[in-house]
């Protein structure tokens, strides 16, 4: 009390320690509701799914044995019907992710330009992002009706077809299926990855455009010289969401081909032996080949991204 | 834009005739490219309307009929006295309200602390919240099932199950676009707070909320929709059909008093149309939030 004078600059420092302090005891209590959540609905589920899959576990029983890679080494040499998941979801991811990028660039293009009802066409846009997975499917399936569907109605309003033409049906085979699962999911991601794009677009200051008309630049010109490299940040994180959904795709599978085994997904296969057929060692082992593989596009895509920037 | 009309130049009466005709040509032919955009964006929805509110009798023959000839709201009265699909509507209206309000409450606090407090661990926190943005559900399914299943009175084929594991996808998403929307709030305000004499706890919800209104609803409003929209645990958790979300109801629709038909497309349909509508008014109403909070956690991830 006697150096109160002189330790005034000491008492500031006290001060703003304790304050410190008191503002890093709130955070941590700030964050930890948080990270409770995240440990037990995340960390300690994803650990389990790691230790069930060197298990033989089985729903309903209580005896447990480790079989150490068993479940791995049979998921990758004797499971045929794994190996057609994972191609039937890979060739999935390629046509949709393609599609969707392409077509929803053309979209994004038309709807950056000036015209009426432009905010309106952009609400548009969002609703079959918004609609369930589970609806949209449901709808096109009535489309795909092999009697009273639309798409057949107007094949054979066109002479194209006589009759009825069954679009689910197994027998026109697993890339025909894979066409017309995949038509499904472009619909509904197109426009939003348009809008994502749109994003982009807009951020491109408009002097640039008019700079480079000066200097005598034609559209097409403009759009791989100017708008490309400006929008490939943009557009290749919108790419590597866009792989890593269609990689886990689940509900439009599930709901259009339930578990038909020539054209189900990884995460359809896995949910079904998991849940289904009760193994939850086996169904284990799957969802970590399943985290595996796309954690391989993952590195992929980041090494890319690491290349862009170098 | 008008560079080449500010310059002005003598023009020949032909030259401009073709140029009008060309501008023209080319303004038709970019609404004809929004047009075909609209159709292909709209059609399955019109389609869904119109055989909703077709009688059976119509639904079922051919040729189709592009807009009903006996406009019937059957479909939907069935639809509306299903007790199950009703179940499902309430179920899943308690699942996502809950799961917005405890993701936006928790992930907010959480949010405030890692944008604007430096401790240790915090990178280690945003690493991990990152990464799981980016996480697929179906990696945690394995453990998540065994776990559920042997807690059987609190989450078995109970909405808790529902409304715990969704917040795997509504927390780290919420939490990482609600922290660039705290660190876009001045400083000064804050500070300001504290010169006054206000704890961490107050500068919060005294301060810090009222201003991040349009984040926090961003964020609860897609957390609501991810809810709403799940089928993966809702048909791995739930058994009991009383229990159904509408997602996993749509799926297993069990028509009331079909005949003859395995599925009633009719009812299918007026179902679809149903669950569908909340989420095109959300849309519809909340288009600028949403896109905003889309471009911050997808551009900006």
């Amino acid at each position: 009390m006697s150096q109160n004078v002189s330790a005034a600059p000491t008492n500031l420092k006290v001060v703003r320690s304790t304050l410190h302090r008191s503002r890093n005891i709130y955070a941590w209590v700030f964050v930890t509701p948080t990270l409770l959540v995240v440990a037990f609905v995340a960390l300690y589920p994803l650990a389990q799914t790691f230790y069930l899959s060197f298990t033989n576990a089985r729903f309903g029983q209580s005896q447990v044995n480790f079989v150490g890679i068993d479940n791995y080494v049979q998921l990758t040499t004797q499971d045929s019907i794994f190996t057609d998941a994972v191609k039937v979801t890979v060739i999935f991811t390629v046509i949709t992710v393609v599609f969707e990028t392409v077509l929803g660039m053309v979209v994004a293009l038309v709807v950056n330009s000036n015209f009426k009802g432009r905010g309106v066409m952009r609400a548009v846009m969002l609703i079959p992002w918004a609609v369930p997975t589970v609806v949209s499917t449901k709808l096109w399936a009535w489309m795909y009706n092999d009697q009273f569907g639309v798409f057949t109605d107007i094949l054979h309003r066109l002479g194209i077809i006589k009759g009825n033409f069954a679009f689910l049906a197994t027998s026109n085979g697993t890339p025909f299926a894979i066409g017309i699962i995949s038509a499904i999911d472009i619909w509904k991601t197109t426009p939003f990855m348009a809008l994502l794009l749109l994003a982009g677009l807009q951020l491109i200051p408009n002097d640039m455009y008019e700079a480079a008309r000066v200097d005598g630049a034609n559209g097409i010109q403009q759009f791989f010289r100017l708008t490309l490299p400006l929008l490939r940040p943009a557009l290749l994180v919108a790419l590597i969401l866009r792989t890593l959904d269609a990689l886990r795709a689940f509900d439009v599978f599930y709901v259009l081909f339930g578990n038909r085994p020539d054209t189900e997904s990884m995460s359809v296969y896995a949910q079904q032996r998991l849940v289904g057929g009760g193994r939850e060692g086996y169904g284990s082992a799957l969802c970590v080949a399943i985290f595996l593989i796309i954690l391989v596009f993952v590195v992929v895509y980041v090494s890319i991204f690491k290349v862009e920037e170098a | 834009m008008n560079v080449s009309s500010l310059k002005a130049r003598p023009q020949y009466q032909a030259v401009v005739t073709r140029r009008t005709l060309k501008k023209i040509a080319s303004k038709g032919a970019f609404y004809l490219l929004i047009l075909i955009i609209l159709v292909y964006i709209i059609f399955p929805f019109y389609w869904a309307i119109v055989s909703s509110l077709k009688p059976m009798t119509e639904l079922y023959s051919n040729p189709l009929t592009y807009w009903p000839n006996h406009l019937t709201f059957d479909n939907y009265s069935k639809v509306l006295g299903n007790n199950l699909f009703l179940h499902a509507l309430l179920n899943s209206t308690i699942v996502s309200l809950l799961v917005t309000v405890i993701s936006v409450v928790l992930g907010s606090l959480a949010a405030y602390a890692l944008g604007r407090f430096r401790f240790r661990g915090r990178s280690f926190i945003l690493y991990l919240i990152l990464s799981m943005t980016l996480f697929p559900t179906i990696a945690v399914l394995g453990g998540l099932f065994q776990i559920v299943s042997s807690l059987h009175t609190i989450l078995y084929d109970q909405l808790t199950a529902l409304i715990l594991t969704y917040l795997i996808f509504t927390m780290p998403f919420t939490v990482w676009v609600l922290r660039s929307f705290f660190q876009s709030i001045p400083v000064e305000i804050e500070e300001a707070a504290y010169v006054d004499g206000a704890n961490p706890w107050q500068i919060y919800y005294r301060v810090m909320i009222p201003l991040a209104l349009p984040g926090l609803a961003t964020t609860g409003l897609l957390a609501f929709i991810q809810a709403w929209n799940e089928l993966l645990f809702a048909l791995s958790f739930i058994i009991t059909p009383e229990r159904q979300t509408v997602a996993l109801a749509i799926t297993n629709f069990q028509p009331q008093g079909g005949q003859g038909y395995a599925i009633d497309w009719g009812q299918v349909m007026a179902a679809t149309v149903i669950v569908t509508l909340p989420l095109v008014a959300l849309a519809l109403i909340f288009q600028r939030l949403i896109l905003s909070g889309l471009t911050a956690g997808g551009v900006k991830g």
